[in-house]
């Protein structure tokens, strides 16, 4: 074999493998979803949404659970995007590159690899212990609020940095202000990339597990949450609940909440994407 | 316009101040840790907690070693990214090398889905999917084990090193990639001889972030590794990884400011000091990395 040979053979032989490993991480993905959907679309109705949690696994629902992280969901889409985009509006726009800023930045990265169940325990010694706010909604959603705000201030600042300096410069030469500029022109042109972090964002929020019960959550309320203040459990914890219990039928109602779940994540990152395609179409710059 | 300077600041405050926030979690963190593992060291000693060999808070004769649950930790990890490790950067490698643009165009997200699934999804996939195929091959297995877990936490954790390892290839400049070619190098001899030494370093950190995810991933361990500290590298048995522990004190009802309630910080201050010190590493070299291709 001479050399000519073993380079086409190698550059060949290397494509083909890479394919094959490539289209098996896709397959995993198909058997994942299709043996998820088999256990489970039998017993996704009407009834599995609406019933609340119960002893007998044909009776068991996902209400309570539903609400729960709807009302996550929405409290702590509350509390960390306002300070989120504050935050990298700041680090972005305004903070000097000095020692005090390269501290702030470097603070961010770390936070944003501290396992989620480390902002657990923080959220049951400071919001539920400390405040005193207990095995509540607003436990939850400001445990996932610290959790999730490193993941959209590094969003935000990468939306705002794609904004062009010609912008900013036209502005200033109007007379305006740096906050003028900031709030009418480059928050609106980062609008969508700024949204597709963010509901990135709040999809993991969602996805969440492990901080929510170290913090408290509960894997039995019976009765949906009406404020704030009221216990909560979560999709995610009722899953694991479920999957939990040795009998086959909490297994199919594993499955089937996991369908639920996983309506919620994908839609949340399709309407992502879709709003970040839509803006390269609308700005061109 | 007095009055629309003083609106200026006011505003720079409020962002600065949100900005800072951030520092406040940290010290958070370390406080939190620090103050309730501090009072659980006047419970049960440092020799202890570092060298006895079983982990039994929950038990009437309690033993405090964390060793146990640090062996399960790594042991999962391991295998995780002995799994990641070689399919991601081979889908890496494969996708920003050798695959058509319209064919990683569509292929990417859809590994990226990979990533937004919740890992309790992924729980549920190890414990009622993956144990029992493994068990049709290796009989001696158990239902709870550290090797179907750690295998489908490798699938979790490998678009983090395809996403990482491709940007670091990318990221090598593309005269380096013309001059091998124009030497008469293949694909091939280009790829693993000079686009792969050029970026190994960021490569290293894309598997080092993906060590300190592993490490801290709770739910895939809690539903399908089991939840019983045991000192072994045996992947085939029941084992409690930190995680875990954690999450089995927080749905049982030990009592609050007991020695057994607060070796859950004890037990997260380790595996926070893991993590913090895997991170730091990977984005120091990081760093590195991109400054020596001037980005």
């Amino acid at each position: 074999m001479n050399f000519r040979t073993y380079k086409r053979i190698s550059d060949r032989s290397f494509n083909i493998f890479g394919f094959l490993i490539t289209i098996s991480g896709l397959l995993i993905l198909g058997i994942f979803l299709f043996q998820i959907a088999q256990k489970g679309l039998g017993r996704v109705s009407w009834q599995f949404l609406t019933s609340l949690p119960s002893r007998f696994p044909e009776k068991a629902g996902i209400f309570t659970a539903l609400m729960g992280t709807v009302w996550i969901m929405f409290l702590t889409a509350l509390i960390a995007i306002p300070v989120g985009i504050m935050a990298a509006i700041y680090l972005e726009e305004y903070a000097k590159q000095n020692r005090w800023g390269r501290i702030l930045e470097i603070n961010i990265s770390n936070l944003a690899g501290v396992p989620s169940i480390i902002y657990g325990i923080l959220g049951l010694e400071v919001f539920s212990r400390t405040m005193g706010l207990g095995n509540s909604l607003l436990t939850g959603s400001l445990t996932l609020s610290l959790l999730i705000l490193p993941i959209i201030i590094v969003s935000t600042r990468e939306a705002l940095r794609a904004v062009p300096v010609s912008l900013r410069e036209g502005s200033y030469a109007l007379g305006a202000t740096k906050w003028q500029t900031i709030y009418r022109l480059i928050l609106p042109s980062a609008l969508g990339n700024i949204l597709t972090g963010v509901i990135l964002a709040l999809s993991r929020a969602v996805g969440e597990a492990a901080p929510l019960i170290v913090a408290g959550a509960l894997v039995y309320v019976p009765f949906a949450p009406s404020s704030p203040m009221d216990n909560y459990s979560v999709l995610p914890i009722q899953i694991f609940n479920w999957v939990s219990r040795p009998q086959l039928a909490f297994e199919t109602n594993a499955a089937a909440g996991i369908i639920i779940l996983l309506i919620f994540t994908f839609l949340m990152n399709g309407i992502a994407i879709f709003y970040r395609n839509r803006m390269q179409k609308k700005f061109k710059w | 316009m007095a009055g629309l300077k003083k609106q200026e600041k006011v505003i720079e405050g409020i962002l600065k101040g949100s900005a800072w926030f951030t520092i406040l979690i940290t010290i958070g963190i370390i406080w939190v840790l620090l103050y309730e593992t501090i009072i659980f060291f006047r419970h049960v000693s440092l020799i202890e907690f570092f060298t006895a060999t079983e982990w039994t808070p929950l038990f009437t004769i309690k033993k405090y070693g964390i060793l146990p649950l640090l062996t399960a930790t790594f042991l999962t990890s391991f295998i995780a990214i002995a799994v990641a490790m070689p399919l991601g950067l081979t889908i890496a490698i494969y996708l920003s090398e050798y695959a058509n643009p319209t064919f990683r165009r569509i292929v990417k997200p859809v590994l990226e889905l990979l990533a937004s699934i919740p890992t309790v999804v992924y729980g549920f996939f190890a414990l009622t999917t993956v144990t029992p195929f493994l068990q049709n091959f290796i009989p001696g297995m158990a239902g709870f084990n550290a090797l179907s877990p750690g295998i489908v936490m490798g699938i979790m954790i490998m678009p983090l090193i395809t996403s990482l390892s491709e940007d670091a290839l990318y990221a090598i400049p593309g005269s380096m990639r013309f001059a091998s070619y124009a030497l008469g190098a293949s694909r091939f001899q280009t790829t693993f001889r000079v686009l792969l030494p050029a970026a190994s370093s960021g490569i290293g950190v894309s598997v080092i972030l993906a060590i300190s995810r592993a490490i801290g991933e709770t739910m895939i361990v809690a539903i399908a590794a089991g939840q019983q500290p045991r000192l072994t590298l045996n992947p085939l048995v029941p084992v409690e990884t930190i995680t875990t522990y954690i999450v089995q004190v927080s749905m049982g009802d030990v009592p609050q400011n007991s020695p057994e309630f607060r070796s859950i910080f004890a037990a997260g201050m380790v595996l926070f000091l893991f993590t913090f010190g895997i991170n730091n590493l990977g984005l120091y070299l990081k760093r590195k990395f991109y400054q020596k291709y001037e980005l």
